[in-house]
């Protein structure tokens, strides 16, 4: 019977969001074409893992060995690449996650498996898998065809489909197989888990939260929106750019990388929308967004979008909350 | 230190207005202005900074059109030393994979002890060119990189993991880095660089001199095709608050008091 490989994603002792997402999504396809979901799960002392995926893929395919204590992209495709050829998959799901994008092209080319990354969607046609992703930071949408093969494999984005247990349990077998690492990958060692240094501010438990991103422009204009952040009572946070520029500090950096929030308000101010930042502020109570591109993702997700010059509208809405704040002192 | 560094030029797209063309397979490009791949803006950086402390050289390749060599300009003015273009019109809708061996059909004949690049790119953000690369060129790799650390004969690399979190791994050299945006401060290009710059020639290749065949490159030689882009649905829109200046700003006020947030 024809399998849908889904390679199960888990750090430091948790199953991650992306592997019940991916799970979700390959059962929806093997009920539409008679296959099989397998959840390939790869670790060190993980049989609790491999219980809890019983629950939602047919087989959980383990290999269990102290040399896959901390993912290793090689370690991976060594033992992916004899997987697949046995088994013969007609999809191999993995997230489009630093994980996934370490290790899927590489163990793509080695296998000669045609690779689409970062899907939104994925479906089974006549001539083969199509695929639904995004171009220019998320402006514009790419249905794509996949070239014909006997297996795809696709990384699929995070939060994008909804994990769900499968209504009939599948009651998964787990079969267990030997790994085939006889030493360790020399040539790439895992060390360490690095926590970036903390800037002492905890955006998370703020109740109000400015996001300022590329429209800020110049660091000179940082001190505008501070003071509209001191007048709101709001605490600043941001956009990658604003990082990588190092205006402000990694621990204020709201996304997939960086952390998530839900205050009472976000308000985003040149801020774009691209879906790693959308992924950490989209659950907060209230969206207010300005942004020059009427086009801009970030009003799929605002509740109220003005489409404006920030910097007319920071010095006016500053003054608005302060004439506020007066009337009720 | 020899170290190759693959760019690509793309539209800037972040603050614009973009239109699907007529042939519904790619954007409207004309009132776009071009530059270097953001990500690759930091893994040139990186490599002028490697060079500039021990010594050897820094090599940017392309694969593109004439008007490609803007970006190669730049990066000869930013320190780079020498500059390659790949372009043939058969490397045309070449995807990622196809790019990728272009890539290595040069790269393969060059001394490297790394090769850096952007993690992705601005316009396809495929992210798949780097590790590509590294399976056929034989060498480690990691991608996502935050930092990068050269010892004798290995590297101590961070990458980015997800919610803040990074994991540092030591790496064999020669290897290959895919960079992540904010491992370093991209330098301005002064006038100096831009003066020499003008004077290095650019060696441009085609198919011929790649050894790759018709089959290789192009749509015949990639995993994926565009069949069409289309404006992402919307599932919900904001309710937009129209007015001046003064306007809008009480009309948000009011709103964020009525939720009794002032």
């Amino acid at each position: 019977m024809a399998k849908i490989f889904v390679l199960v994603e888990h750090r430091q002792g948790r199953l991650r969001d992306i592997t019940f997402e991916m799970l979700t999504k390959a059962n929806e396809l093997t009920e539409k074409t008679d296959a099989e979901t397998t959840a390939v799960l790869l670790g060190n002392n993980i049989v609790e893992h491999a219980k809890t995926l019983t629950e939602y893929a047919k087989t959980v395919l383990l290999v269990q060995d102290p040399k896959l204590e901390n993912f290793n992209s090689e370690a991976y495709r060594k033992i992916l690449a004899k997987l697949i050829t046995e088994h013969k998959p007609s999809l191999v799901m993995m997230g489009h996650t630093s994980y996934g994008i370490e290790l899927a092209p590489r163990l793509a080319t080695a296998l000669g498996t045609p690779l689409a990354t970062d899907c939104l969607d994925l479906t089974f046609e006549a001539d083969g898998l199509a695929v639904t992703r995004q171009m220019y930071g998320g402006k514009v949408n790419v249905k794509a065809m996949l070239r014909k093969a006997e297996t795809y494999m696709t990384t699929v984005r995070q939060a994008t489909f909804t994990a769900e247990k499968p209504a009939t349990p599948p009651n998964g077998q787990i079969a267990e197989v030997p790994s085939l690492l006889t030493e360790e990958i020399a040539e790439k060692r895992f060390l360490q888990y690095v926590l970036p240094p903390s800037g002492g501010v905890d955006i998370t438990a703020a109740e109000k939260l400015i996001g300022i991103g590329r429209g800020i422009k110049d660091q000179t204009n940082m001190s505008m929106i501070e003071e509209l952040a001191k007048t709101l009572g709001a605490v600043l946070a941001c956009s990658r750019p604003i990082v990588d520029k190092g205006w402000l500090p990694s621990d204020r950096q709201v996304g997939s990388s960086g952390k998530t929030v839900k205050p009472k308000l976000y308000l985003a101010l040149g801020i774009s929308g691209a879906f790693q930042h959308v992924l950490g502020m989209k659950s907060s109570d209230l969206i207010i967004a300005v942004n020059k591109d009427p086009k801009a993702p970030i009003f799929s997700f605002a509740d109220y979008g003005i489409v404006e010059d920030l910097f007319k509208i920071v010095p006016a809405l500053k003054g608005k909350i302060y004439e506020l704040k007066g009337q009720k002192a | 230190m020899d170290v190759v560094v693959c760019v690509k030029h793309v539209p800037e797209t972040a603050e614009a207005e973009l239109r699907i063309d007529k042939t519904g397979k790619a954007i409207e490009k004309t009132s776009l202005v071009f530059d270097i791949n953001e990500w690759d803006d930091y893994a040139l950086e990186e490599a002028v900074r490697i060079r500039e402390k021990q010594g050897g050289t820094v090599t940017v390749i392309t694969v593109g059109a004439q008007d490609s060599e803007s970006t190669l300009r730049k990066c000869l003015a930013r320190g780079a030393d020498t500059a390659i273009r790949l372009t043939d019109p058969k490397f045309e809708n070449s995807d990622a994979y196809a790019i990728a061996k272009i890539l290595h059909s040069a790269i393969k004949n060059l001394h490297y002890d790394l090769i850096l690049l952007g993690a992705q790119a601005g316009d396809d953000g495929s992210a798949m060119v780097g590790p590509i690369l590294a399976e056929m060129l034989n060498i480690p790799h990691a991608t996502m990189t935050k930092k990068i650390e050269l010892n004798t004969g290995t590297a101590k690399v961070n990458r980015e993991l997800e919610g803040g979190l990074e994991e540092q791994l030591e790496i064999k050299l020669p290897a290959l880095f895919a960079v992540q945006t904010g491992i370093n401060e991209p330098r301005y290009v002064s006038i100096m660089g831009i003066r020499k710059a003008m004077q290095k020639e650019i060696k441009v290749m085609g198919l011929a001199d790649t050894g790759l065949t018709e089959a290789d490159v192009g749509p015949a030689g990639s995993w994926t095709t565009i069949e069409k882009l289309y404006v992402p649905p919307v599932e919900k829109q904001a309710e937009f608050l129209k007015g001046t200046p003064e306007e809008i700003a009480t009309k948000i006020a009011d709103i964020v008091k009525s939720r009794g947030l002032i």
